[in-house]
């Protein structure tokens, strides 16, 4: 790790260990006296949330895979006899699927927040494509894991995603067929998306760890955005940090099992509880909450472009929305990370917040829906526009003409100013 | 800051049940509002009446069941906790008074009488069947009803008890349906099948045509979510001792930093 390792083993064993595969050390480096900026707010706790709902997710997911039937016969029925038969059963099954949105819900806060505070720039590049490697995976598994049921929604969802691959000219029929084993959704394809459902959460702890480790080079950034300069701006990791996000956890449980326990299907769909029928597609197919933004954005190109047709241009701007978060680090031209000190930006930003909540309205409704005599086709477009312009038009040029407000000199002068205390007071705590 | 941050903070709120808001009004479709009955599975202290569900499954049997199956629900959950709960013995009892298929000691097929570990049998051989007594659509299931429509037992009952009302000028019935402001449409192939005094109540209770909608729709709320009584009941405890722990992972908290600028 990037730090001083301080470790010392203190007995026979543990220096026997050390010589040999210095694990401890590592995770003494890493969660016991990492030094973390000490002014993190509790934007900065969802790091912890989402490493416990990650853990949570295959948690659940395992005991239900002993339970499931990823046959087109018995999948369904399955679900049922883990809902009534299963012991707890119920308990997994909500949980797994409440889970899931409980996911999103605190990885968009992450995101927002890294964001926000600028967490992206430099030297957190790496640390940042990871994390949106681990997103793009994420979307991926939720979508696979919400066919399984075989309810209507989940058939239909799988048909019309599919779908989009037959816009890609040339290959995409191919990789429809390879997709869904076949030319429609099928056996085949429950199988496959299985299969992938149990496999891509390993594969996300897998990169969950390089964006540990990748943060654990420069350390967490931090609201004001200026780089830690010494011991007087940190505090070990533990007990400062790990207190503080046992609490959000506790707090962030609580939340959920509200959800599980009361309202256990709130964010789902009434239709997946209706048996799969090729035959027969229901009158609106909705995906998740999660993804109705990107979906919004998917049919919100209407027209065709040259000899660009508009459900391609459609596919192509649902892959760009997520692509281009990719490239954040370049976009932002500014030299300030935190948008607490740039005033203009951080309006910007605000916009782009309800930005992403507008879409996701769209997304859940239907295209001709008016609202304020505007149809929702029109503000699906006007939003994407305004999407793709926050990233690719206002993030450089703001970041080139803005001019920030002043920075504090350092994190702990800037503890200080806001806890009341003058500047002279000298360091504690952390000697 | 303090300010700002608590406004952002509001901002996420809003705008977070907005999207939430969104997924139900969506799904509810803009149709007639529903009529709204008190059911004593509502709520944080919400469990099954159950005498109420030994009604409804009276009315499922008498009534329903000439035409909808009940996939999902065994004879033996008659008799599970947080249910109708009856005894074994009468449990049994009902499960004989149906004809399942089975074989005989020598291997020949014969019609045995129903079993606990039975299901409800379909009043249908097959699809196929279903669809041709049905004038080609088949009625559905009834096990998950009460989840598989937005607000499930509102609709049940506003359904069962919507054909009562006028037909307004403007809307034409075609042949074969009936018309139901509560169905998606306003038609419904699905004649009317409650009128009153369809059942004989067990328990006395008159059975007029609300009295059964609501029976059937608990019990159907029951068939859908068996295990609600337990899941509620272990939320209370769960949320209680999250809500301590969350309190007491505070106060560590704020013993640990109380010595730190931060």
């Amino acid at each position: 790790m990037a730090h001083q390792s301080n470790y010392n083993p203190s007995n026979g064993f543990t220096k026997w260990m050390d010589e040999r595969l210095p694990i401890i050390r590592l995770g003494y480096d890493s969660f016991v006296e990492f030094p973390n900026p000490r002014n993190l707010n509790y934007w900065w706790t969802f790091g912890a949330v989402l490493a416990v709902a990650l853990i949570w997710q295959i948690v659940t997911g395992i005991v239900l895979a002993m339970h499931y039937t990823p046959t087109v016969e018995g999948a369904y029925a399955s679900i049922e006899h883990i809902m009534r038969d299963v012991n707890y059963g119920w308990f997994l099954r909500y949980g797994h699927a409440n889970g899931g949105a409980m996911f999103f819900l605190a990885v968009y806060i992450h995101m927002f927040r890294g964001l926000y505070y600028g967490s992206y720039k430099a030297p957190r590049e790496v640390l940042w494509i990871l994390g949106m490697l681990i997103y793009f995976l994420m979307m991926a598994t939720g979508f696979l894991g919400y066919v399984l049921p075989w309810g209507q929604m989940s058939f239909w969802a799988a048909t019309v995603i599919t779908n989009f691959f037959d816009a890609i000219p040339w290959v995409g029929g191919s990789i429809k067929t390879l997709l869904l084993g076949g030319p429609a959704v099928a056996e085949p394809t429950l199988n496959r998306f299985y299969s992938l459902h149990y496999l891509l959460p390993f594969i996300i702890v897998g990169v969950v760890i390089l964006h540990i480790w990748a943060l654990h080079i420069p350390g967490s950034a931090n609201p004001t955005g200026i780089e830690k300069k010494g011991p007087q701006d940190t505090l070990p990791f533990h007990p400062y940090f790990t207190v503080k996000d046992l609490f959000a956890v506790a707090v962030f449980a609580t939340f959920f099992a509200w959800f599980l326990y009361f309202q256990p299907n709130a964010m789902g769909h009434p239709d997946n509880y209706i048996e799969a029928n090729p035959l027969q597609t229901p009158p609106h197919i909705v995906p998740e909450w999660y993804y109705l933004p990107f979906y919004a954005i998917l049919r919100s190109i209407t027209f065709d472009i040259f000899f660009l047709k508009a459900q391609l241009l459609g596919v192509i701007a649902m892959f760009g929305s997520i692509v281009i978060l990719f490239f954040l680090p370049w976009l932002d031209r500014s030299k300030v990370r935190s948008m607490r000190y740039r005033p203009v930006m951080r309006f910007f930003f605000i916009l782009f917040v309800l930005d992403c909540f507008i879409l996701g309205w769209v997304g859940a409704n239907s295209p001709d829906v008016t609202v304020l005599g505007i149809e929702a086709k029109n503000i699906g477009l006007f939003s994407t526009f305004y999407y793709f312009a926050f990233f690719m038009i206002i993030m450089p040029v703001v970041g080139m003409m803005e001019t920030p407000k002043p920075l504090p000199e350092g994190i702990h002068e800037s503890v200080l100013a806001r806890s009341g205390k003058g500047a002279s007071k000298h360091a504690d705590g952390d000697a | 800051m303090k300010m700002k941050k608590a406004k952002i903070l509001t901002a996420l709120g809003l705008v977070g049940s907005l999207a939430l808001g969104t997924g139900s009004a969506l799904a509810s479709g803009g149709e007639v509002h529903l009529k709204h009955e008190h059911w004593s599975f509502d709520g944080y202290t919400g469990s099954y009446d159950q005498a109420a569900l030994r009604r409804g499954l009276q009315v499922y049997r008498d009534v329903c069941s000439a035409c909808h199956s009940l996939d999902y629900v065994a004879f033996r959950n008659l008799s599970d906790e947080g249910g109708p709960s009856f005894p074994e013995k009468m449990m049994k009892a009902i499960a004989a008074e149906y004809e399942m298929p089975g074989i005989d000691d020598e291997g020949e097929p014969i019609m045995r009488p129903g079993a606990s570990p039975d299901y409800f049998p379909s009043p249908y051989a097959n699809t196929t069947q279903a669809e041709a007594m049905n004038g080609g659509a088949m009625p559905p299931d009834l096990s998950l009803m009460a989840k598989a429509r937005r607000d499930g037992p509102n609709y049940i009952f506003s359904l069962l008890t919507g054909y009562e009302e006028e037909v307004p000028h403007d809307v034409e019935v075609l042949e074969d349906l009936n018309y139901n402001p509560y169905f998606p449409g306003g038609q419904i192939a699905m004649a009317q099948p409650l009128y009153g005094d369809d059942v004989e109540y067990a328990d006395g209770t008159e059975a007029t045509i609300e009295q059964e909608a609501r029976d059937v729709a608990h019990f159907l709320m029951w068939a859908a979510e068996p295990r609600l009584e337990e899941r509620k009941t272990g939320g209370r405890k769960a949320l209680l001792f999250l809500i301590i722990l969350s309190g007491l992972m505070f106060l560590c908290y704020r013993m640990v930093w109380s010595d730190v600028d931060h």
